[in-house]
């Protein structure tokens, strides 16, 4: 069964970390820049931190997001981590109107990291939206191993595709679906990813990694298993906590011959495979 | 000189009154590598019943201003996956355990409350009758005052634990309660559990929560926890467990205040699960800074004199 406790986790650390840059990306996206050498030197590719928009009790709950970037200083030590954000809602929009030199809570990192891929396949990131962001410190990872990645990047409209261009720099493969067709192909991520599933060989099937909207990575995750290739997912739940203390970020999984069984997303994920899931219980 | 922080609960002694809150802490293990949880006066571990729960489906809550509705449906691993897998964790972690205790029917209360007194490690029982967000068990005891004195005399019947029924805010004289549990035989009664509430989309005009209604908890709820564990101060002996929305050391030494001998923090340990030291700091400062030498001496301190004691607003019982 899938692992759900906190067996053999390290500690998070938690920090009033100031905000270094808020880069309004358009009116909704952005990238939010912290100083937090502590957060940063301890997080691995997939792991999040819970931060808190705004010192008051409106909204009182801090927010999950996965770790965008870890940034370093000339040397090459991690000195902070960026997030990748969308408003949302209030406390998304509190996140957006941030300027350089407030501090907010930065905790983390936290869950459980993407499973490092094997050497010898191809790794393919599929991403839409703000599920982008889990790739930046995945794809550094593959590449300072040799790995070069293929990012299948769907987004409504040419506009949308933030990062496209620092994905390219980076040396990843990136290949872009625009649903009004302004960019890549046209249509959903799926179009480009379909075609590379059917032109790949069997015998070295890619490692997949999907981040977006659920209804997309279930998509993604019926798609590959249709050419016989799991995922790997990393889910966006609602979280109180992302501790292990609430019990509100569950998903279901699979049992063989049993119902599926709630697991909470902040211990067990936020990555999990796909065959693991039980998608049709997923809330969107 | 520093401030004795020692209280006790009946026969249970805590070296401070700071207790994390049934349901906002897992099963405590969570938190074994970010906190000593040797530290705290004790952990309330999440709801038991005899078996494994799946709880509701998500969303499980809700964001209100200054608070949150859950509606988890008490998931939960079972008694005995509880004793044998995670108690012995908790023993080395030098954990005082609490554990809250449910059932659908008064047997499965008694019987998970005897399972857990054959087992070591296990300090108290908080007895939930109180849970908003199951039909069967929890709140259908609460809520009727024969009920509640029943299952806690059955239980009391099953453990020599210090015993501690978890009260409903969701009745219109908590007091009432307090004195059934007193008369059937607890030790204490902690209060308050979370207020039943809702939350609708205006978009959709559907609940929030895929249960439609939940509990409310966080610091909205506060000042009406504090009245209540004003009125069963005055209403009972035993000690009072207080809690509802306790997030700074300032609203812990409200509610000691009120007449609570130790307090439970929830919510807010969910905003910052490193808030214990600083609960335990400010209250020590605040003992140092009025010059009162254990804690204990400030538990119902607070002032009515010279004014109407306050009464309930309604005092019908059910």
């Amino acid at each position: 069964m899938l692992l759900d406790t906190a067996g053999g986790r390290t500690a998070p650390v938690d920090c009033e970390a100031e905000v270094r840059a808020n880069t309004r990306l358009s009116t909704d996206y952005h990238v939010l820049t912290l100083d937090a050498p502590d957060v940063a030197a301890r997080t691995q590719p997939g792991q999040f931190v819970m931060v808190k928009p705004g010192r008051g009790l409106d909204p009182l709950l801090r927010r999950p997001f996965s770790v965008f970037q870890i940034l370093r200083d000339a040397a090459g030590t991690p000195t902070g981590v960026s997030i990748l954000g969308k408003i949302v809602g209030k406390g998304t929009g509190l996140l957006y109107a941030l300027e350089p030199g407030e501090r907010l809570a930065c905790l983390g990192p936290l869950g459980r990291p993407f499973t490092p891929p094997p050497a010898d396949r191809p790794v393919w990131f599929v991403a839409g939206g703000v599920g982008l962001a889990p790739f930046a410190t995945l794809a550094e990872a593959c590449l300072s191993r040799g790995l070069r990645p293929t990012l299948f990047y769907g987004a409504r409209r040419a506009g949308d595709l933030h990062y496209a261009e620092w994905f390219a720099n980076l040396g990843v493969d990136v290949r872009a679906a625009t649903e009004d067709g302004s960019a890549g192909a046209h249509g959903y991520v799926t179009a480009p990813l379909g075609q590379a599933l059917a032109t790949a060989g069997a015998e070295a099937g890619p490692s997949i990694y999907v981040c977006g909207p659920t209804p997309m990575m279930r998509a993604v995750a019926e798609l590959a298993g249709r050419h016989g290739h799991d995922v790997e997912v990393s889910l966006e739940q609602t979280m109180g906590c992302g501790m292990g203390g609430c019990y509100s970020c569950v998903v279901p999984v699979v049992q063989a011959g049993r119902p599926p069984h709630f697991v909470r997303s902040c211990l067990a994920g936020p990555t999990f495979r796909g065959s693991a899931l039980a998608w049709e219980g997923l809330s969107h | 000189m520093t401030p004795d922080l020692a209280v006790r609960i009946g026969s249970l002694a805590l070296k401070n009154p700071l207790i994390a809150a049934s349901g906002c802490f897992g099963y405590g293990v969570e938190y074994g590598a970010t906190i000593d949880l040797a530290t705290l006066g004790a952990i309330c571990v999440k709801g038991l019943f005899l078996a494994e729960r799946e709880g509701h489906a998500p969303p499980r809550i809700v964001e209100t201003p200054a608070g949150m509705l859950n509606a988890i449906g008490l998931q939960g691993v079972g008694v005995h996956r509880f004793v044998k897998e995670t108690l012995p964790e908790l023993r080395a972690l030098g954990a005082v355990v609490m554990v809250n205790v449910c059932g659908s029917t008064i047997e499965e209360y008694a019987e998970v409350s005897r399972i857990l007194s054959d087992a070591e490690g296990v300090a108290a029982i908080e007895l939930n009758i109180s849970c908003p967000n199951i039909k069967e068990g929890g709140i259908q005891f609460g809520c009727s005052l024969p009920a509640a004195h029943e299952v806690i005399a059955a239980v009391r019947k099953a453990t020599p634990l210090p015993l501690i029924p978890k009260l409903t805010p969701n009745v219109t004289d908590v007091a009432s309660f307090a004195r059934a549990a007193e008369e059937a035989g607890a030790d204490a009664v902690s209060l308050v559990n979370t207020f039943l509430a809702m939350a609708i989309d205006i978009e959709t005009r559907k609940p929030k929560l895929t249960n439609g209604m939940g509990g409310l908890s966080g610091p909205a709820i506060r000042p009406i926890a504090v009245r209540m564990v004003y009125e069963c101060a005055q209403a009972v002996k035993i000690p009072i467990v207080g809690m509802g929305g306790i997030a700074t050391a300032e609203d812990a030494l409200e509610f000691l205040i009120a007449g609570a001998t130790a307090v439970q923090v929830g919510t807010a340990n969910f905003v910052d699960p490193f808030i214990w030291p600083k609960l335990l700091d400010g209250i020590t400062a605040y003992l140092a800074r009025h010059r009162v030498a254990r804690v204990a001496d400030l538990v119902g301190t607070v002032q009515t004199k010279g004014k109407p004691a306050p009464q309930p607003s309604c005092n019908v019982s059910s």
